[in-house]
């Protein structure tokens, strides 16, 4: 392949598996026009189908990471995700008490066992 | 039931289409698309979501550096896919080594949810001439913060103001998300190991928290529970198409359980 090629190649990729996936929808939605309320099984199923994907995606992130969190061990990231969780369901909902507690426990792990 | 509230739709839209044709007409409210267009703008970088974006995105940048994009990649994404959750699904299955199809699979099982979300919008945006070009870019811009703002602001407007001000909302959450994008990027790139460590770990537990804060009813809880747990199973076992198998099967479970709920009550 043609040094142009190789470094066009990751925006022919962006297109075809990220912008073009992901913008039908959208497309899809404008040619419905009306018609479809937040009860209808399509919602339902779209919101389930969603939401299992991105926790996977965030698992995944935890458990198999890459780079610098890699090097702080899996129980430590297990700790930290079940910590942050754990803060955030307890006062009173707060995302950003939920994340800071999470990056305290990271930060804490990775100066025991990251040199 | 569903008739009744879509009427209801379409009479508040006629009250809405002969104001506004009023309005113009008389003359009495001096409407200009470009103040629409900075207000919007300047409500974006104005809200809290702007925080949580810069947040999102500084996250996402530090991953697209660990696994290997280049910065402007990572902007043209922001761009061009206009959704963190399916970038970060892009990045994570292309860098992992994922198939192109593979990934492309991924990303549109978890778009679908943006198509209803347009169907909401549409009515409130929808000019009074009925045409279909000014739509086109609301519609590319929906996404989570853009449409929560939306619904909550633009039916206060006027409604030849709200195109433009969604435009500007848009674009002001956009380039707050390259800004960050970049920021993430080369951050993650100079930080001491320790600290990198702690920003590649903002992206997981930001969106395990967010997604958490967004479930309203049982089945959401229980599709992101299947999704935490056959996610990582499925990657263990190396299974083809390991995260189109965990929007499927845990998606099913969701709905499982709703219809289970719909059937008791």
């Amino acid at each position: 392949m043609t040094s142009i090629g190789s470094e066009l190649w990751p925006y022919v990729v962006l297109v075809v598996a990220g912008f073009l996936p992901n913008e039908v929808w959208r497309i899809v939605g404008l040619a419905v026009g009306r018609g479809l309320d937040e009860e209808s099984e399509v919602v339902i199923v779209a919101r389930a189908v969603a939401i299992a994907i991105l926790a996977g995606v965030v698992a995944k992130l935890i458990l198999f990471p890459s780079g610098a969190l890699a090097m702080v061990p899996v129980m430590v990231r297990v700790a930290a995700a079940t910590g942050g969780f754990l803060v955030y369901w307890f006062a009173r909902r707060s995302v950003f008490a939920g994340v800071a507690a999470a990056e305290l426990i990271i930060l804490a792990g990775a100066g025991f066992f990251v040199r | 039931m569903r008739l009744a509230r879509v009427a209801r739709l379409h009479a508040r839209e006629q009250c809405d289409t002969k104001r506004a044709m009023s309005a113009s007409t008389t003359g009495h409210v001096p409407h200009s698309p470009s103040r629409a267009f900075f207000a919007g703008f300047r409500s974006a970088w104005n809200s809290v979501f702007a925080l949580v974006l810069a947040g999102t995105y500084v996250g996402i940048g530090a991953i697209a550096h660990d696994l290997g994009f280049s910065s402007w990649w990572l902007a043209l994404s922001s761009l061009l896919v206009w959704a963190a959750p399916a970038q970060l699904i892009l990045i994570t299955a292309l860098g992992t080594g994922a198939a192109l199809f593979e990934a492309a699979i991924a990303v549109t099982l978890s778009a679908i949810r943006l198509m209803p979300m347009v169907v909401a919008l549409l009515p409130i945006i929808r000019p009074a001439d009925g045409r279909l070009k000014p739509l086109l870019l609301p519609t590319h811009f929906t996404s989570v913060s853009m449409w929560v703002e939306s619904l909550r602001l633009l039916p206060a407007l006027p409604r030849e103001e709200r195109i433009p001000f969604c435009n500007g909302l848009s674009i002001g959450y956009m380039s707050v998300a390259v800004i960050f994008g970049f920021v993430g990027f080369y951050l993650v790139a100079g930080l001491p190991p320790i600290f990198a460590a702690a920003l590649l770990f903002l992206t997981p537990i930001s969106f395990l928290i967010t997604t958490a804060r967004n479930c309203r009813m049982l089945f959401e809880y229980v599709a992101m529970i299947a999704g935490l747990i056959i996610g990582p199973l499925l990657a263990w076992y190396q299974v083809n198409l390991d995260l189109m198998w965990t929007g499927v099967i845990g998606g099913a479970i969701g709905y499982a359980v709703y219809k289970v709920r719909r059937f008791a009550t």
